[in-house]
């Protein structure tokens, strides 16, 4: 095994979080490296390049990495999930291939126990991170319009995205129904932004932006952080985080590019590998001191795995819409989010506004959903969808159990022949009344807006899901893996500060709250160096 | 099977020319060429990658519900025998609808007939009217949706 110099911190995975701790850390002048097991990406490579830039979204640049294949992906069994594992490896992580819709967590996610009697709150509050949300939300620059009377207060820095041809036709709906609606805030770059070019609509960019007005943290965060002295090192795969004789973290074990084994020493560990590979790295970091794994003596590491069931209902309308030529994320509606118990179920969902698709993902989608025919119909229903697709979705808030949990599997391991994380996830009585509900709110909508062919496809149907809740925080350690500042219980110079530590998860995508939980724990850290490990 | 083997063998690729055919035929009307024309099936050999293994099973396993002979059956009867193939589902017909479609759907002359420009979004990206910000003016004054903790429990 090779050695490393020895380094103050170590960061383990170079996505949302462990960019923006990176970055926050940065300014105390440590010395800083962080291990990636991807790569950097190049403008070049993103599908928007080419004429297969649809068919490109089922291969290399699939969501999903079991499907995706890279040789630095690494593979999940997710079987025994009606949902899948959503994950990009690479500088940047999650943020390269995601919709950028960009909310915020509501301040009642943060307190369910004491507001709606359910789950546990988290130990610290949505004021506690709202100065991080905003210092989040300048550094990715995201795109937005005040005044939204549906969430707290904030000023996005750039105007949104327009609303389109689809969003106007959503927004006559939705005023006929009486219910809110806003443009959705994105961290897509409107104007000229820090360096970045405003986006002139390259189609859905999920699979990242050619252009580079879609923010994602190889070109937010991560320039700055190295400019101001942190070290980036890609095609490291980390096995697993030593321990001294103290309990301490002394640093990981990882494969470098060439398959070689390397130990990096380190005076403090910080894991940002997301809900799932996260527990992942520490379940395999077991020893005969942590016999259940580092940083689990509460055994609640890989428990309380939250994925967000989001059922998607669509529908075509006469009128010629947007189609796929420009992002995905048009508006969101938070009529439904917050606890009406009179629905049935606790907690709420948010209502996603999607804009069409483009030629090859609109007969893709159809074809799987069974109402475009093979055959001599085949071109006439064609045209009666194309470019006439109206789709919300539901992203729906699943409360944390422990059964839902992401554990080591036995037999699949990755190149490195590191064992791979297996998912177990079933979706709550309480979630299914939710998916229910929206799904006929979303049809209600859709109904109101002219559609018809409406079909639903519901959360079982592989949909990707975002990654939390998997090593907890709180002020219990048997209730908790982490501090409600993000280090370990058990190991004092261990942290956690990737969507791992979510107590509960909101109905809306996560990446502008992890970012800005990570940014808070960064900030504790830098307020406590002098006895940082007290 | 040989999991090894690059590309579709010239049997297969026969199979594959009538099944595309069939599932997207060509509409002289519209202007639309068929799936299997040859520059679009071309593409779609091409584009077949990690798909092998799934499509060479989709294309044996047509074969064997038309009991060898697909190509022999009459129209009606091959696009039902495909039609309902493709709705009992299974990752075998899936991927090879998805690679059909995905390169039908990017020949130039199928874009022109569907009034598409035919080209990659990047460089020039496309234009996105604004739409009607006037419709938010019924949202505007609302009183806020959202719930207000230190309200709530402050009480």
């Amino acid at each position: 095994m090779s050695g490393n110099e020895r380094v103050d911190v170590l960061i383990i995975g170079s996505g949302a979080s462990g960019a923006a701790v990176a970055w926050s850390l940065a300014e105390t002048k440590m010395r800083i490296l962080c291990l990636e097991q991807g790569d950097w990406m190049k403008p070049t490579d993103f599908p928007t390049n080419g004429r297969d830039w649809e068919a490109r979204r089922y291969g290399d640049f699939d969501i999903f990495p079991n499907r995706r294949g890279r040789d630095t992906d690494y593979p999940v069994n997710d079987d025994n999930s009606p949902m899948k594992v959503a994950n990009f490896n690479g500088v940047g992580g999650g943020t390269v291939i995601y919709t950028a819709h960009w909310p915020r967590m509501h301040p009642s996610d943060f307190k369910v126990k004491s507001l709606d009697g359910v789950a546990d709150d988290w130990p610290i509050d949505y004021w506690t991170l709202e100065r991080f949300y905003e210092e989040n939300d300048r550094m990715m620059g995201v795109s937005g319009l005040a005044g939204d009377p549906g969430v707290p207060p904030r000023n996005p820095p750039m105007p949104p995205i327009p609303l389109g041809k689809t969003g106007s036709h959503y927004g006559k709906a939705m005023n006929k129904l009486g219910w809110h609606w806003w443009p959705s805030d994105t961290t897509i770059a409107t104007t000229p932004y820090e360096g970045r070019a405003q986006c002139i609509n390259l189609g859905h960019c999920t699979p990242g932006c050619a252009q580079g007005a879609k923010a994602s943290t190889d070109i937010t965060y991560w320039p700055l952080a190295i400019r101001a002295g942190v070290e980036l090192r890609t095609r490291c795969r980390v096995r697993e985080i030593t321990t001294d004789e103290h309990g301490m973290a002394s640093g990981a074990i990882y494969y470098d590019a060439e398959g070689k084994e390397q130990f990096q020493p380190a005076e403090v560990v910080i894991v940002a590998c997301n809900g799932v590979g996260t527990p992942r790295l520490l379940l395999n970091s077991a020893s005969g001191k942590f016999p259940n794994g580092l940083a689990n003596s509460s055994g609640l590491v890989g428990k309380n795995l939250m994925l967000h069931p989001w059922p998607m209902i669509s529908g075509y309308v006469e009128e010629t819409l947007d189609g796929g030529k420009a992002p995905i994320t048009n508006l969101w509606s938070k009529e439904f989010y917050e606890t009406d118990r009179s629905r049935g179920f606790v907690r709420g969902y948010t209502l996603q506004f999607n804009r069409g698709m483009g030629p090859a993902n609109q007969a893709i989608t159809s074809a799987a959903s069974g109402q475009l025919p093979w055959g001599r119909d085949h071109h006439r229903v064609y045209r009666e969808m194309f470019e006439h697709r109206v789709g919300i979705g539901v992203a729906c808030d699943d409360l944390p159990e422990e059964h839902n949990r992401v554990t080591l599997d036995p037999v699949l391991k990755d190149s490195n022949g590191i064992p791979a994380p297996k998912i177990d996830y079933a979706i709550s009585d309480n979630t299914r009344r939710m998916m229910d509900h929206g799904i006929a709110r979303a049809e209600e909508i859709l109904t109101a807006a002219g559609a018809t062919r409406l079909y639903c496809s519901r959360a079982a149907l592989n949909s990707p899901g975002h990654l939390l809740g998997t090593c907890r925080m709180g002020t219990d350690p048997e209730r908790s893996v982490v501090t409600e500042w993000g280090r370990s219980h058990d190991v004092k110079n261990l942290f956690i500060v990737d969507g791992s530590v979510f107590v509960t998860g909101g109905g809306v995508n996560p990446t502008s709250t992890i970012q800005a939980t990570a940014l808070y724990i960064a900030d504790q850290m830098k307020q406590r160096l002098g006895n940082l490990f007290d | 099977m040989d999991s090894n083997a690059a590309a579709l063998s010239i049997p297969e690729l026969d199979s594959l020319r009538t099944i595309a055919g069939t599932m997207i035929p060509a509409d002289a009307a519209l202007g639309m060429p068929g799936a299997d024309d040859p520059v679009i099936l071309h593409d779609i050999a091409r584009a077949v990658g990690r798909d092998l293994l799934l499509v060479r099973q989709a294309l044996a396993e047509i074969e064997a519900k038309s009991g060898g002979a697909f190509a022999a059956l009459d129209r009606d009867e091959r696009e039902a025998l495909i039609n309902g193939y493709y709705a009992a589902g299974g990752a075998a017909i899936m991927a090879l609808g998805r690679l059909i479609l995905g390169a039908y759907y990017r020949d130039d002359r199928v874009l022109l007939s569907l009034k598409q420009e035919p080209r990659a979004p990047f460089p020039k990206g496309y234009t996105l009217e604004q739409g009607d910000w006037s419709l938010l003016d019924a949202v505007r004054d609302r009183a806020p949706l959202w719930r207000d903790d230190r309200k709530e429990l402050a009480t």
